[in-house]
């Protein structure tokens, strides 16, 4: 018998059975649909993440005191001024070298009050992180060295005291102290829920001062390259280490970052696809179910088959490629409605959603193998009844 | 002619009943040749559809030797068996046994299926056998839409689409008024005759058996009679 053939029987017998084929083919459709929308959401957050990172800048190395890591005690900075010079001369390139120094500030505008983020930083910042200005200038080295009253403000807050009047040139009181705005960021997002457009920027030497404490939060290093990004990063822990043989440093990159949270993110996707997949199994079994009905109802038909000369190989195929139809009608259905659904909800929710071929390979693949799987038993079971037997089936 | 359509020697069938063995044909020999009509008669527990089911390649014999069409069937397996059955013989059922949702054309050409004949050939077919059996005017019905012997018409048409050497009729006309079965024995004798495919009737109905020009009585898993009409002009 052909197969072309085979495909048409089956084909018939689904649709004879339609009713029942179709509720035995949700439980395969709902488990792929789960499958597709879930690895979709997953690969959605893990991409936006991805993004924010990336969005800071490239090949940047950040390094803080102490030890970074989860469950790690916050570490008081012994770190100053002077730490950022010993850097910026074992680095070779002074110009790659920034600073930060950050404090939970309030900045005014007559009445008009938000909270910030006030951060001291140099005129290297734009050579190492990616912060486009809107308006206005960066800071210059005078800015650092004469300590400056001057700010740059996140494009949050110069909308929330100014509105759609310029600030350049206008007065901001930060913690008491006027400032004068010399320039206005891009909107740029956050990054791990740092609201980055909620930030001031003002000279590290006049936020020392405005804290009071001479010390700094962090240092950053901008890589010539990728492959730079590892040796200097060496280079940085080992200097610092040296400088301070009983103080710890970190330096965290871009790359370990991405590695640490894509890891856990691929875990997550993982196990939501695993658990989806728990459902397509289910929905096989309900195949599997189906088809023992089907072979038990149709015992005469298997008989009177047999008896007009088809072989026990032309039964089990007919019933088993029964079952691998619903299950791939079944996924065919899922993946469309699962990419739909992921669509829906990227549309109409912030959830990032990103459809992946894998993920709709994977379903289709497996929704096959299920019918395969689940299949054959009701389908060996077919080929070898006895046609005597069968025939006389009532 | 010249093999016949079935040679049985010493055939013997046993079934095991509750690890009980019961002897269902105890040694049967029988020879039927091309183109003959012969009635296989006997009470319920006789044997005959035992010996009906091995005649039709169904089952397998316990002991014995069974020729079909010259061929031993000892020495086939299940797929060897079901290409003999599909090439050599037509059975028509007492119950019709017509697949419910499908067309009578369709029906008809089922074991044009197993023999893996195209679309258009076996359509060209089962048409012609439809016709054969005066129902070319019913190919696109159901059965559910033709009577009891239209249904047995379609069943006689299967039985011989695929160019059998024998038809096998199980109780042919069991499910029929007095009119239909007429006819379809009408049909059978008149297939026999001009075609030359040989028609073996398994039947209880002495006035159906009457109209066979052989009639084989089966008793207790033996042949008891074998009696040929006297008269027989073929």
């Amino acid at each position: 018998m052909r197969t072309a053939e085979a495909l048409r029987m089956a084909l018939e017998a689904l649709r004879v059975n339609r009713l029942r084929s179709t509720l035995t083919m949700l439980g395969v459709i709902i488990g792929v649909l789960a499958v597709v929308i879930l690895v979709a959401i997953g690969t959605g957050a893990k991409n936006a993440v991805e993004k924010e990172i990336a969005g800071l800048g490239s090949n940047i190395i950040l390094v803080v005191p102490g030890q970074v890591g989860l469950g790690a005690a916050p570490t008081q900075s012994r770190l100053d001024l002077s730490d950022v010079a010993y850097v910026r001369r074992v680095v070779g390139d002074p110009s790659k070298v920034t600073v930060a120094v950050n404090s939970g500030e309030s900045v005014r505008v007559g009445r008009t009050e938000v909270f910030a983020t006030l951060t001291g930083t140099d005129e290297n910042l734009p050579n190492i992180f990616d912060r486009p200005l809107r308006r206005g200038r960066y800071l210059s080295a005078t800015d650092v060295d004469t300590r400056r009253r001057v700010a740059i403000l996140g494009a949050e807050v110069a909308g929330k005291l100014f509105g759609d009047v310029d600030p350049i040139g206008r007065q901001v009181t930060i913690a008491g102290v006027r400032f004068r705005v010399i320039g206005v960021y891009e909107t740029v997002g956050s990054t791990f829920g740092v609201a980055r457009d909620q930030e001031v920027h003002i000279p590290v030497t006049t936020a020392q001062r405005l804290i009071g404490l001479p010390r700094i939060n962090g240092i950053a290093v901008g890589a010539s390259g990728p492959d730079e990004i590892e040796p200097l990063q060496r280079r940085v822990v080992a200097a610092l280490d040296a400088r301070y043989p009983d103080e710890k440093f970190s330096a965290v990159t871009q790359t370990q970052l991405l590695g640490t949270i894509g890891t856990v993110l691929s875990m997550l996707t993982g196990v939501l696809a695993a658990i989806a997949g728990i459902s397509l199994l289910v929905g096989g079994v309900g195949v599997s179910n189906i088809m023992l009905v089907s072979v038990r109802e149709r015992t005469k038909e298997i008989g009177l088959r047999k008896a007009l000369g088809a072989r026990q190989r032309d039964i089990l195929g007919q019933f088993l490629i029964e079952a691998v139809l619903l299950t791939t009608i079944g996924g065919l259905i899922g993946i469309l409605l699962g990419v739909g659904g992921a669509l829906l909800i990227q549309a109409v929710s912030p959830v990032p959603a990103a459809i992946t071929w894998w993920s709709i390979a994977l379903a289709f693949g497996v929704s096959v193998a299920v019918g395969v799987f689940f299949g054959v038993a009701p389908a060996r079971r077919a080929g070898r009844l006895d046609p005597v037997v069968a025939l006389r089936t009532e | 002619m010249s093999e016949p359509a079935f040679e049985a020697v010493g055939l013997t069938r046993s079934y095991l009943l509750e690890s009980v063995s019961v002897d269902a044909l105890r040694g049967v020999d029988l020879r039927i040749d091309q183109g003959e009509f012969v009635a296989i008669l006997g009470p319920s527990g006789s044997g005959k559809s035992t010996l009906m089911h091995l005649l039709g390649c169904l089952d397998r014999p316990t002991s014995g030797i069974l020729r079909v069409g010259g061929v031993d069937v000892s020495t086939l397996d299940d797929t060897k068996l079901a290409e003999l059955r599909n090439q050599m013989i037509g059975f028509v059922f007492q119950s019709f046994h017509l697949l419910a949702r499908t067309s009578a054309i369709d029906n008809v050409a089922l074991p044009l299926v197993y023999r893996g004949v195209s679309g258009t050939e076996r359509r060209v077919r089962a048409r012609e056998a439809l016709e054969a059996v005066g129902l070319g005017h019913r190919l696109g019905h159901r059965p559910s839409q033709m009577s009891g012997g239209e249904q047995q018409r379609v069943a006689i048409a299967r039985a011989l689409v695929g160019d059998p050497k024998v038809v096998l009729a199980d109780e042919p006309t069991g499910n029929l008024d007095t009119r239909n079965g007429d006819e379809v024995m009408n049909l059978l004798e008149r297939l026999n005759a001009d075609s030359g495919v040989a028609v073996v009737l398994v039947t209880h109905e002495p006035e159906v058996a009457a109209r066979a020009r052989r009639q084989v009585h089966v008793r207790d898993g033996l042949i008891e009679r074998d009696t040929r009409i006297e008269g027989d002009t073929r």
